[in-house]
């Protein structure tokens, strides 16, 4: 996996290249799919397996390009025109942004299973080797001298679930109140010393540049690192209380009804739910919907307590509190106030 | 000047101003204009306050204030090197002078990555600094060094072509009439370098202002601290901000025009002078 190394921009770079420069090999169709920023290999290996069964069930040979970057920065990409057929991102707020803009009906996410959401996910700690920081819960993260990575939620959708996840444990402690929840905040961004732009950049400061004690990752990130630089250098913490994150999946009605790629884009995504795309999904480290594939790698998803996205009232709410222009994000880094 | 004040005695006048306008405005004017326009539908008040945030205001001071400590730095270091790049013939001299260009051909991205291996705590150079107590890579600082080697070739190519017009021979009538070397220095040859240095200063300092690819690696990217302004552009695009980019945008397009309109005018006066 050699693009482990490269930098999200450059590894964008070579995928948009490789989209412009159209399919490699001879292909009846080709679907462009737009997604964030650590799902490269998920989606490797399932535009792999789609290929086959499509090739088997329409009798089509199709090719898959892929366009990887953060989740609001792809939507940008989306929106001023990256001819997407599908888009798999990291939040619903950002697939809304492009049903907002008339791209996507705006029933996107009831017209396929589970919120339009083929995989989940949760956000966890990855400590170095040993836990030498004894990094247990999200209060170990504001003790003196510990640094915390985590990229910036004003770009990247992995960090805002993050940012949701620590604010959720925050609101949780005895005694809690908004205010105290915000000082926790404020606190654990004052242990950040690098606000990467995407969560693969992100674990790149913390994996190949040793900055920091802890990584605030998606879990299948914190997997994949600990798999691809090797299970000794790191070690996953699952603190007390995390997030469900749910990485929605969409068709882009505007460009598949233009390029005449709906019937295609539709069972690609729908491949994602079956048996086959399950087993993947787990294989990466997401979380399968299928009960009978979660059962099949129980040991691989400690049971965790979750919120949801529902507990901050919606995406939509969310947004405004805490990442909008003046927003609690803002807030916690203008001194003062 | 729309009209030439008489006919010129060179022939082709009118045809040459046609496609240079033609092209200036294709080329710059379209989307300057495209830029001032943008912001306005938030309003004036809108625009106001979504330059005037804290945030905001701490990036231009940064952007600008590292840009024109960078440039600071680059113009003494910049002289010396096209000094001896021009005055002196060494081995490997070729070499040098293309090493000079590398800041301009390199993407800018792999300049940002390079710096920041080096850079740090566990690079070659970082690895070195830390135990002393400075941090580069990720404070305000990494941008500084960043800015610095994306500035120098500005310096240095804006200062050789007049550094070897320099005529000898005002050099060699003040040695005989028994001024010191460095009297030689400050008072026959520094003062015909003074607008190049300018130009070079400034040249220096609209490139640190506006560079993003190698910063954003190095920076760190905290808001308040060591977030440039172009940085915070594209936070707001990826927002869909459009418009706050723009007025951003704006701002940092109204001040580099600004200083870069003073330092003509300096340059202009000082010419006058001698």
């Amino acid at each position: 996996m050699p693009d482990f190394r490269m930098t999200r921009r450059s590894t964008m770079f070579v995928t948009l290249a490789a989209a412009a420069a159209g399919p490699v090999r001879a292909a009846d169709t080709t679907l462009l799919n737009a997604s964030y920023d650590p799902t490269r290999e998920l989606y490797r290996e399932i535009n792999r397996a789609f290929a086959v069964a499509w090739q088997k069930e329409a009798g089509q040979r199709i090719a898959i390009n892929m366009s990887h970057g953060g989740s609001g920065a792809q939507t940008r990409a989306v929106l001023d025109g990256l001819p997407a057929d599908v888009v798999t991102l990291a939040l619903a707020a950002d697939i809304d942004a492009l049903a907002r803009r008339g791209m996507i009906a705006a029933n996107w996410q009831t017209r396929l299973p589970d919120n339009a959401s083929p995989y989940t996910s949760t956000i966890v700690f990855l400590v170095r080797k040993n836990n030498p920081r004894a990094i247990r819960d999200w209060s170990d993260l504001i003790e003196p001298d510990v640094a915390v990575i985590t990229p910036n939620p004003k770009t990247s959708g992995g960090a805002r679930w993050n940012f949701l996840a620590a604010l959720a444990w925050a609101q949780r402690e005895p005694g809690a109140t908004a205010a105290s929840a915000e000082a926790f905040m404020r606190d654990l961004f004052h242990h950040v010393p690098v606000l990467d732009t995407g969560a693969r950049g992100a674990t790149n400061s913390f994996a190949q540049r040793g900055l920091g004690d802890v990584l605030l990752a998606w879990e299948n990130e914190a997997w994949l690192a600990r798999k691809e630089l090797g299970p000794d250098e790191f070690t996953i913490v699952y603190p007390s209380l995390s997030i469900l994150a749910e990485p929605p999946v969409a068709v882009v009605d505007s460009v598949v009804d233009k390029k005449g790629t709906r019937v295609v884009a539709e069972a690609y995504l729908r491949f994602l739910y079956s048996k086959e795309g399950q087993d993947i999904v787990a294989k990466h480290y997401y979380r399968p919907r299928d009960p009978a594939v979660v059962a099949t790698y129980a040991e691989r998803y400690p049971a965790l307590k979750l919120v949801t996205i529902g507990d901050f009232g919606g995406w939509d709410v969310a947004q405004a509190t805490y990442f909008a222009d003046g927003g609690m994000f803002d807030r916690i880094f203008t001194p003062g106030k | 000047m729309m009209q030439p004040a008489r006919h010129s005695a060179l022939p082709g006048f009118n045809l040459t101003f046609g496609i240079t306008l033609l092209w200036l405005s294709l080329i710059v004017l379209l989307p300057l204009a495209a830029l001032i326009l943008r912001p306005w539908e938030l309003g004036l008040a809108g625009v106001w306050h979504s330059i005037t945030e804290p945030r905001v205001l701490a990036s231009l001071r940064l952007s600008f204030g590292v840009a024109a400590l960078a440039a600071v730095v680059n113009v003494p270091f910049g002289l010396l090197v096209a000094w001896v790049m021009v005055r002196y013939r060494f081995p490997c001299r070729n070499l040098a002078d293309s090493l000079i260009d590398m800041p301009l051909a390199l993407p800018t991205a792999v300049a940002g990555i390079a710096l920041t291996a080096l850079f740090a705590p566990k690079g070659w150079i970082g690895a070195l600094l830390t135990p002393l107590g400075i941090k580069v890579a990720y404070t305000p600082l990494g941008i500084l060094v960043a800015l610095i080697f994306v500035g120098l070739p500005f310096v240095v190519r804006t200062l050789e072509p007049v550094i070897m017009d320099l005529p000898l021979d005002s050099e060699e009538a003040a040695a005989t009439l028994g001024a010191t070397r460095s009297q030689i220095v400050r008072r026959v040859v520094l003062p015909a370098l003074i607008p190049a240095l300018l130009a070079g200063f400034g040249a220096a300092l609209a490139r640190g202002v506006g560079e993003y690819g190698s910063v954003i690696f190095i920076a760190g990217n905290m808001p308040m601290i060591s977030e440039i302004a172009p940085l915070l552009i594209v936070i707001r695009l990826e927002q869909l901000d459009y418009a706050g980019a723009a007025a951003l945008g704006l701002v940092m397009l109204l001040v580099s025009f600004a200083i870069l309109l003073l330092l003509n005018l300096l340059e202009r006066r000082i010419h006058q002078r001698t």
